[in-house]
């Protein structure tokens, strides 16, 4: 099974990555963009018999950091 | 009564070695090196060190991947028994990481690799890691770190002031740090996590002395014990 978490910063948690992506986006011409958050994508191959609550645990425990961030599961079809 | 300690080395540790130098220098005695493989500590231990460097290359989150180590087990364990525990640069993102520590360091406000000396402030003068400085006293320690901006929400950051948890506080601007925070004690005080280098300030010929006084001040807190 192929899963990939998403894995981003709370709202209101200072990003200077993206301010700074951001900043270029700007100094590229590329009009319209009103902000820019950066974060990470893990794609995991997993066994069909890891459960939810496993996955969910991975995030917690590793994948993402709780105090600063977010994370979401999405389950991709083979 | 020899002062026994150890210096943990994750792979991609960079300031162990200035630290057990640090810690010999100013205790008299070795320490202990332990690697990060190691599923137990040397028994009788007054004080563990979580150097600064790139422990498993940054993989992750600074300090992540050491957090869940085996030996950190061994650390956190020590810790919940009241064994002081000081982590320098990423060490102090290990700690955090491991939940030691309450909030998170961020990439630094600039953006830039911020390397240099720093004033810093004594905010907690009474705790086993600063008692012989002078509150208010402002030292001069380098910093040498990407990820230092440390982050708490408003309440926890509130909460820390409050309960003098604060160790130290940047006197300049450096990275971003919530509430200028460059040192921070958890609640029993025994652990301390801070992004600037102590070790690195502990002679005259290295630019200063004033690094001495946290090792002074741990080891002050053994013998008086």
């Amino acid at each position: 099974m192929k899963v990939r978490v998403h894995v981003s910063l709370k709202p209101g948690v200072l990003d200077p990555q993206g301010r700074a992506i951001h900043h270029s986006l700007e100094g590229l011409g590329f009009a319209g963009v009103n902000d820019v958050r950066a974060g990470r994508l893990f794609e995991l191959d997993v066994a069909n018999t890891v459960t939810d609550a496993a996955l969910d645990d991975m995030c917690r425990k590793l994948l993402a950091n709780m105090v600063i961030e977010n994370y979401r599961i999405e389950k991709v079809a083979a | 009564m020899a002062f026994t300690s150890a210096v943990i080395t994750f792979p991609g540790s960079n300031c162990d070695r200035d630290m057990a130098v640090a810690l010999e220098t100013v205790s008299g005695t070795a320490p202990h090196r332990v690697w990060h493989g190691d599923t137990a500590l040397p028994e009788g231990l007054d004080f563990i060190a979580v150097p600064g460097g790139f422990s498993y290359g940054d993989y992750l989150r600074c300090g992540a991947i050491a957090s869940r180590s085996p030996i950190m087990q061994a650390v956190i364990a020590a810790a919940h028994r009241g064994v002081p525990v000081l982590g320098v640069c990423n060490g102090f993102q290990v700690l955090t990481e491991s939940g030691l520590l309450p909030g998170a360091l961020l990439r630094n406000a600039g953006l830039n690799f911020v390397c240099r000396e720093v004033a810093l402030k004594v905010e907690n003068a009474q705790s086993l890691f600063t008692c012989a400085y002078e509150a208010g006293q402002v030292i001069r320690v380098p910093v040498a770190h990407h990820d230092g901006n440390y982050f708490a929400d408003e309440a926890t950051l509130d909460r820390l002031e409050g309960e003098g948890r604060v160790a130290f506080r940047y006197a300049e601007p450096v990275n971003g740090s919530a509430r200028s925070i460059a040192g921070l004690l958890n609640d029993a005080g025994n652990v301390l996590g801070m992004m600037p280098h102590p070790e690195r300030a502990i002679e005259n010929t290295h630019g200063g002395t004033d690094g001495r006084g946290l090792f002074e001040s741990a080891i002050r807190g053994l013998v008086d014990a």
